[in-house]
C-alpha cells in the first residue's frame, strides 16, 4: 500500500499577519505545517500502519518548505519530496492540482492521496477535490473517519447538515476534518530521522509537464479596515441589572 | 441559456441552502450591470419545486437536472452536470454558496472548464463583465482583490455576506431540463449516520458562544462518581454550556465554542468557531466566558453585534465587543435567558 500526504507551510496561526509594503508580513512567527495537514498526516500514517504500507509526504513550495515535509517526516512518514520550481510562484489552486497530480503519478503506485481541509494562508479549500478531478480519482473530502478494506475507501463525510456515509474505488483523493481525531506528536526518534534526512526536489522538467498558466490571480492584498465600534461596558449592582440593560440593548439592535 | 450569469443552487435532501437564493440575488445585482437575465441551475431528484422560489429571488430561467441517479449530493455527477450545461450556454460568471458542497462542485467545474474558482467571497465589483472579488484570507487577518482571468468566473459567496435576498412572488421565468451527466459516478453515498436538522453555525443569524470560562466555577460539586480531576473540569463546563445552550435556545441561536472548550473536550469540534473550525459572519454573537485569542477573532469578528461577557476584565475580547460585560457567566446567563424571555414573550 503506497499513501501519498500533500502538505503545506504556513505561517502559525498565532502570528499578526498583516501587509506592509504591498507584502504579506508575520514578523517573526515561525512557519509550520498547516494544522489541517497534521490530520491528513495522522489519517495517512494510520491507514498504513493499518493496511501494512508506507507514506510519502509531498509539498509545493521553495527550500523553507522542507521543514512542514520535515515535520511530516518526524511524525512517521518514510520519505518526503519537495517541488520546488521557480515557475511555482504564481500558481492558483488549479495549477497546484495539476502540479500535485503529476507529482503522485510520478511517484507512482499511488493508492491513497491525503490532503488537509484547507491550508490557512490561502483558505480555497478546493485542492484536494480539484487533484482527485486531474488523476480521474474519486474524491472523498472532509472526512471525519477512514479506513481502506480490500481496495475500498470507506468514509464519514462531515457536512453542515451532518455526516454522510461515503465509499470509493482506490486508487481515490481523501481530505481530512478535525474531528478525525488528535494527530501525533513527532517522536525523538522521528525528529532525529527527519533532522538527517535526505529530500529529493522536483521541478516541472523533473515531473514532465508545463508550467500550469494562473486564471485566478491576487490582484491586490490589504489589511482589512479597523472594525468601527463604540465599546460600551454595562455595568450594574445586580446580575438581573445588567442582564436587563444589556437585554435591552440586544433588542435595540434588531438583529432578532 | 444566453445569460451571462448563472447561479449554482444548493440543495440537500431537495431542500435548497439558504444561501443559495443569496446567489441569486448577487446574480440579478451583476446581470442588472451586465445586462440580460440570470439562469438558476438546479441538480437533484424530486426538485422540480425549487425553481418557483429561484425565480421569485431573480432568476429569469432555471436549468433543472432532476434525476434520481442526482438524489444524493455526488461531487462528480453534480459538477459534470453543471460542466456539460455551462459548455452549452457559456456564463461570464457562476455563483455559488460557500458550503463543503458549493465549493466542491465550483472546483470541479473550474478544472474541467480550464477556468478558476475565486472561492469564500465578501463583496464583488464588476469592471465591465469582469467580476474583482474581496475575500478574507489568512482567516480574515488580510483580504486580497482577486480576479479571474478565464471563462467562466466561478465565485463562492460566502454565506450571508450579501445581505438579506429580497423575494418577488411575483416574478416568474422558464424552466429547460438538461440531462444529468453521471458516468463519472465515483464516490458512493451509503447512508447518513448523524441526524440532520441541527442549526448550522454558517447559516446561523445569532450565536452564543463559550470557552474555557464555562469550567471556571470552583464551587459547583460534581455527583461523587466522578473522582479525576480532568472530569470534574468538563462536568463544570457541561454546566456553563447548559446555561449558554438555554440562551441560545431561547433567541433561536447556534451553539458555538472556542479551541481551548473543544480541545479541552467540554465540547465536540462541529461547534468549534475560528481559524482552525467556522468562520461565521451572524448578526449577533455573544461570546460567553471566551478571552478571545487570535485564533478566534479570526472566526468571529466580521459578526455584526458582538457581546462579550468574561470574568476578566482585561481579555482581548472586549477590543471587538459593542457590548461588554466583565462578570461570571454563571450569574449573568441565567438572568439575560430570563430577560430575553420576556422581551421575546417567550
Amino acid at each position: 500500500m503506497k499513501i501519498v500526504v500533500c502538505v503545506k507551510q504556513v505561517p502559525d496561526t498565532a502570528a499578526k499577519v498583516a501587509v506592509e509594503g504591498g507584502k504579506v508580513t508575520w514578523g517573526d512567527a515561525p512557519l509550520v505545517i498547516n494544522p489541517w495537514d497534521e490530520y491528513a498526516v495522522e489519517a495517512a500514517l494510520q491507514a498504513a500502519e493499518k493496511g501494512g504500507g508506507t507514506v510519502t509526504a509531498i509539498s509545493l513550495g521553495a527550500e523553507e518548505a522542507k521543514e512542514a515535509l520535515k515535520h511530516a517526516l518526524a511524525m512517521g512518514c518514510a520519505e518526503a519530496v519537495l517541488v520546488n520550481d521557480p515557475a511555482l510562484a504564481e500558481l492558483d489552486t488549479q495549477g497546484a492540482s495539476r502540479v500535485l497530480a503529476a507529482a503522485i503519478r510520478k511517484v507512482g503506485g499511488v493508492d491513497l492521496a491525503v490532503f488537509g481541509k484547507q491550508a490557512i494562508d490561502g483558505d480555497s479549500g478546493v485542492t484536494a477535490a480539484q487533484t482527485a478531478r486531474v488523476l480521474g480519482w474519486p474524491a472523498a473530502t472532509l472526512l471525519a473517519s477512514l479506513s481502506l478494506e480490500s481496495g475500498t475507501l470507506k468514509g464519514e463525510r462531515a457536512m453542515e447538515e451532518g455526516r454522510q456515509r461515503v465509499e470509493a474505488a482506490l486508487p481515490a483523493v481523501a481530505s481530512i476534518v478535525k474531528d478525525y481525531g488528535e494527530p501525533r506528536y513527532p517522536s525523538f526518534m522521528g525528529i532525529r530521522k527527519a533532522a538527517k534526512a535526505e529530500i529529493p526536489a522536483w521541478t516541472l522538467a523533473d515531473l514532465g509537464i508545463p508550467t500550469p498558466a494562473a486564471a485566478v490571480m491576487w490582484k491586490e492584498i490589504m489589511n482589512p479596515p479597523a472594525r468601527q465600534i463604540t465599546n460600551e461596558m454595562i455595568t450594574g449592582s445586580s446580575p438581573e441589572e445588567i442582564a436587563n440593560k444589556l437585554a435591552d440593548k440586544i433588542m435595540e439592535e434588531k438583529v432578532l | 441559456m444566453a445569460n451571462k450569469v448563472w447561479a449554482y443552487i444548493d440543495q440537500f435532501k431537495g431542500a435548497a441552502t439558504p444561501a443559495s437564493w443569496e446567489a441569486v440575488a448577487v446574480a440579478r445585482t451583476l446581470a442588472n450591470q451586465i445586462g440580460g437575465g440570470v439562469t438558476a441551475v438546479i441538480l437533484g431528484s424530486g426538485v422540480e419545486g425549487l425553481a418557483q422560489t429561484a425565480f421569485h429571488y431573480g432568476a429569469d430561467e432555471v436549468l433543472l437536472a432532476d434525476d434520481p441517479a442526482l438524489a444524493d449530493y455526488r461531487v462528480d455527477s453534480y459538477a459534470s452536470t453543471l460542466v456539460a450545461a455551462a459548455k452549452v450556454g457559456s456564463p461570464a460568471v457562476i455563483l455559488f454558496p460557500t458550503n463543503t458542497r458549493g465549493r466542491e462542485v465550483a472546483g470541479l467545474a473550474a478544472m474541467d472548464l480550464e477556468s478558476g474558482v475565486i472561492p469564500d467571497v465578501t463583496e464583488i465589483v464588476l469592471e465591465g463583465e469582469q467580476v474583482v472579488a474581496t475575500r478574507p484570507v489568512y482567516a480574515g487577518k488580510l483580504l486580497a482583490k482577486v480576479v479571474c482571468s478565464a471563462r467562466p468566473q466561478m465565485v463562492t459567496l460566502r454565506v450571508r455576506a450579501f445581505g438579506k435576498p429580497e423575494m418577488d412572488a411575483s416574478r416568474s421565468g422558464t424552466v429547460t431540463k438538461i440531462a444529468a451527466v453521471t458516468d463519472g459516478d465515483k464516490v458512493k453515498v451509503t447512508g447518513y449516520s448523524e441526524s440532520e436538522g441541527r442549526l448550522s453555525l454558517t447559516d446561523a443569524g445569532v450565536i452564543v458562544s463559550g470557552g474555557r470560562g464555562t469550567s471556571n466555577r470552583a464551587d459547583l460539586q460534581p455527583p461523587d462518581d466522578i473522582t479525576d480531576e480532568k472530569q470534574k473540569e468538563i462536568w463544570r463546563a457541561q454546566q456553563g454550556f447548559k446555561l449558554i445552550g438555554e440562551l441560545a435556545q431561547t433567541l433561536g441561536a447556534a451553539l458555538g465554542a472556542s479551541r481551548a472548550a473543544v480541545d479541552a473536550g467540554y465540547i465536540p469540534y462541529s461547534h468549534q468557531v475560528g481559524q482552525t473550525g467556522k468562520v461565521v459572519s451572524p448578526d449577533l454573537y455573544i461570546a460567553c466566558g471566551i478571552s478571545g485569542a487570535i485564533q478566534h477573532q479570526a472566526g468571529m469578528r466580521s459578526s455584526k453585534v458582538i457581546v462579550a461577557i468574561n470574568k476578566d476584565a482585561e481579555a482581548p475580547i472586549f477590543k471587538l465587543a459593542r457590548y461588554g460585560v466583565v462578570g461570571d457567566l454563571y450569574d449573568i446567563l441565567p438572568a439575560l435567558t430570563k430577560a430575553m424571555k420576556e422581551r421575546l414573550g417567550k
